[in-house]
């Protein structure tokens, strides 16, 4: 979509906004911001405070009875556990303090100058290509790496080539092994590796990082999968104690995934073309490109901490540096907001984002107006149209891609 | 404090190596307990259950905090193991979240090392103060604070024999003087035991007797005969010169001379002192607050910029070729954090102003994001320039 609303022809999702509306929007939302930091204290310090001391006990608690997970209860309440507290490390503390929301509180242990995950990312890089990169350009088709990790079609604007038909395995291989492929994209590994095929050397600078990285995941694994089980072994519990940290992983790996998948991807959140974000983008314009190009997840409280208050996506991405605990509190207004400016306020339940995400992810996967313009009867013939796109040069692609997108956009006709 | 030697002499041979053997094993055990507890370290799980313990970040627990006047507290602290004890006069910092915000203030210990092992410091709130308010008024038994170890060379010389004392004490800063005085001259059921033979005089300034903080101990001090006392209440008596004081203590010029109070006293006598060639110990509380003003100039390690009131601190730094951190320039991502040692910065989004002052400010600076933060006077930032 383009973001600026008088370009010529203009028929987006902003299109009933004037200049004048966008700025006076930017404004508002600065007030809900402003009203936040001013009564920003002791309240929202004794929230961070009581959640890390929460996840370091259920830590720590999980492990201890890990040590005799011989006995199935045990094993079952270790690994239910140790899964939670992974994923309280990750979502509601180590994201959002890394995000600087608890600078504030000047306390050197939880600032985001020295946070430290459980996670195979290095805080560092992660801090690099996620505050700076994904939560800047957030939505940026090409700018934004977050946006299919640069391994995934995620816009119908984006080419379709043959190796798009494998996202969907790509993404369920992704969700297994997350935090790697976070590590992984963090380091830009892709755009390296291509560097690597035209000759070019990687920088000092990213063999250093790709180095740190090396040392944490060995650390990592370290723990969970040589050190933990290795103690359990006086109980003749090693075997199940390593099973219960991959799974506790694993199970991490899954939930985080998922949650980030509701953030952005969707059906009906916008993304963007760089060409058309304007050169100075004003406060007011970077605010509606948050707001469109994200999702938030409705749900209980527990749902709300076990995602980091991603499920707050929009207020997450409005305002990246407040404390995740008032997300909740300020959603009722901004979502007036988006009331009073007419624009949609993204919002469903988990199961269904993560079917509409995934569903994103498999339309993609084929050229545009394939699956609109499939059905039961006609499935056949497409296929064989699908290996011929597949198989054949490029002026029968280009020809096929072409009689797949007006059938699509003939049967989007005939439906409405 | 008393160190306890091991003479290896008391030893049989095999026993002597001991020790060695016992920090060997216990340093493998931190080590596994490292690899553990990665990516956290394994004092920060121990810190959930004895906050107070050896190896642990120094702390302290309130034991007890007393009313002095209606505006004075003194608040009782048992502080953490690896505590390095203090001598009379010396300082403590103290950190504590305030509105959850961690701010950190020097105070005088007001004892000389106690037998319980509990150090104690005297708190005048005073108006604004949000630190001193919230320790007279809202600290009480149980809460942890922070603490740095004790410092500050406003002490009594080692061998006390062969001189006179003059102890110039203004408002609250009679709280070093006190706790020289109470080490000197320990207070028991009985009275005052003088169990040194001084000669003390201590003139104390202050607006008004009920605001005094310690003037009971210092009046009994002085029924004791311990110490000459000498008071001059500024509300009904007037200010206080030098005249005045080398009329109310003739033998000033004898005397080895202590100062604790607020920057205009002392720089009178300062002054007067140098000009007599005496010498002058003195102590102060708070630096003189930072000026604020249309932008100002920033320190780096090795160069100093120009930073005009309206303009991010990164941008006037890059400019001058200073090679900085950055990431988003908006004030989102947090990748052009450096530390503030000292000065006053605005927040550019809402006007906040951000304040260093070194001694309050914890060592490792006020973290400031330089996209968003204009100079509001002259501000030293941890960064290599060069």
């Amino acid at each position: 979509m383009t973001i600026a609303p008088d370009a010529p022809a203009y028929t987006g999702p902003i299109a009933h906004l004037t200049r004048d509306d966008i700025e006076q929007l930017g404004r508002e939302l600065d007030a809900i911001r402003q009203e936040v930091i001013d009564t920003r204290g002791e309240r929202d310090a004794a929230y961070i405070h009581k959640v890390i001391k929460v996840q370091r006990s259920l830590e720590l608690g999980s492990r201890a009875v890990l040590l005799a997970s011989i006995f199935p209860p045990a094993f079952v309440v270790g690994t239910v556990g140790l899964s939670i507290a992974k994923i309280l490390d990750n979502m509601e503390i180590g994201h959002n303090i890394m995000h600087g929301q608890w600078d504030w509180m000047r306390d050197p242990k939880i600032h985001s100058t020295v946070w430290e995950w459980d996670n195979a990312s290095t805080s560092e890089g992660w801090k690099h290509s996620h505050n700076e990169l994904h939560h800047t350009y957030t939505n940026i088709v090409g700018k934004d790496n977050d946006l299919g990790w640069g391994i995934m079609r995620v816009d119908e604007e984006q080419r379709w080539t043959p190796s798009s038909l494998f996202q969907p395995a790509m993404n369920f291989i992704n969700m297994c092994i997350f935090e790697y492929g976070i590590a992984m994209y963090d380091l830009e590994l892709g755009r390296v590796i291509r560097q690597k095929k035209k000759g070019r050397r990687p920088s000092a600078e990213w063999q250093m990082s790709a180095k740190r990285t090396l040392a944490k995941i060995r650390r990592q694994a370290f723990k969970d999968y040589v050190a933990h089980p290795l103690v359990s072994m006086v109980t003749l519990s090693g075997p199940t104690t390593l099973l219960a940290n991959v799974i506790a992983n694993f199970t991490r790996n899954v939930w985080t995934h998922s949650v980030i998948m509701c953030g952005h991807f969707p059906e009906g959140v916008e993304t963007f073309e760089l060409k058309d974000i304007p050169e100075n983008e004003t406060r007011g314009e970077w605010y509606v490109r948050q707001m469109l190009g994200s999702a938030n997840i409705s749900g209980s409280k527990f749902l709300h901490v076990m995602s980091g208050n991603l499920s707050h996506q929009i207020e997450h991405h409005i305002f990246p540096d407040l404390p995740s605990n008032r997300y909740a509190e300020i959603a009722p207004k901004v979502r007036a907001l988006f009331e009073k400016y007419d624009l949609n306020y993204h919002s469903a339940p988990m199961p269904q984002q993560v079917a509409s995400a995934w569903h994103k992810v498999l339309r993609l996967s084929l050229p545009n107006g394939f699956l609109e313009s499939t059905n039961v009867r006609n499935a056949p013939s497409q296929a064989v149209k699908l290996v011929k796109a597949v198989r054949g040069d490029t002026r029968t692609r280009r020809r096929l891609l072409k009689e797949f997108e007006a059938a699509g956009a003939a049967s989007i006709g005939k439906a409405l | 404090m008393a160190e306890i030697s091991t003479s290896p002499a008391l030893f049989a041979p095999g026993e002597a190596r001991r020790p060695a053997l016992r920090e060997r094993l216990s340093r493998k055990v931190w080590g596994v307990a490292e690899k553990i507890a990665t990516p956290l370290a394994p004092a920060d799980y121990l810190d959930m259950f004895n906050p107070l313990r050896p190896g642990a970040d120094l702390r302290g627990r309130v034991v007890k905090v007393t009313p002095e006047t209606a505006d004075a507290a003194t608040i009782e602290i048992k502080p953490g193991a690896d505590w390095n004890g203090h001598t009379p006069g010396q300082y403590v910092r103290v950190g504590v979240d305030v509105n959850g915000v961690r701010h950190w203030r020097a105070y005088s210990l007001t004892h000389g090392p106690r037998k319980d092992g509990l150090i104690s410091i005297t708190v005048k709130a005073v108006p604004d103060g949000k630190v001193s308010s919230h320790l007279v008024r809202r600290l009480s038994p149980g809460k942890i604070v922070h603490l740095e170890q004790a410092a500050g060379d406003f002490v009594l010389p080692s061998d006390l024999r062969g001189h006179k004392f003059l102890m110039v004490t203004a408002g609250s800063g009679v709280t070093p003087v006190i706790g020289m005085l109470r080490n000197l001259f320990p207070v028991t059921d009985e009275g005052v035991v003088e169990h040194q033979r001084l000669d003390v005089t201590v003139v104390h300034v202050a607006p008004s007797r009920p605001d005094s903080i310690f003037i009971r101990n210092l009046e009994s001090l002085a029924e004791a005969g311990a110490i000459r006392l000498v008071t001059r209440y500024t509300g009904s008596e007037g200010r206080i010169d030098i005249d005045t004081l080398t009329e109310l203590v003739p033998d000033l010029r004898e005397r080895k001379a202590y100062a604790c109070g607020p920057a205009g006293l002392l720089d009178n006598l300062q002054a007067w002192y140098d000009e007599a060639g005496l010498p002058l110990q003195t102590e102060q509380f708070r630096l003189a607050t930072v000026v604020t003003s249309e932008g100002g100039t920033v320190a780096f390690t090795g160069k100093t910029v120009d930073a005009p009131g309206d303009r991010p601190i990164l941008d006037a730094a890059e400019e001058a070729g200073v090679l900085m951190p950055s990431g988003c320039r908006m004030g989102i991502c947090f990748g052009c954090v450096l530390p503030m040692k000292e000065g006053a910065v605005r927040d550019l989004r809402n006007g906040e102003l951000t304040v260093a002052r070194p001694g309050e400010t914890g060592p490792e600076g006020v973290p400031i994001q330089t996209c968003i933060s204009a100079a509001a006077g002259e501000c030293v930032i941890d960064h290599p320039a060069s």
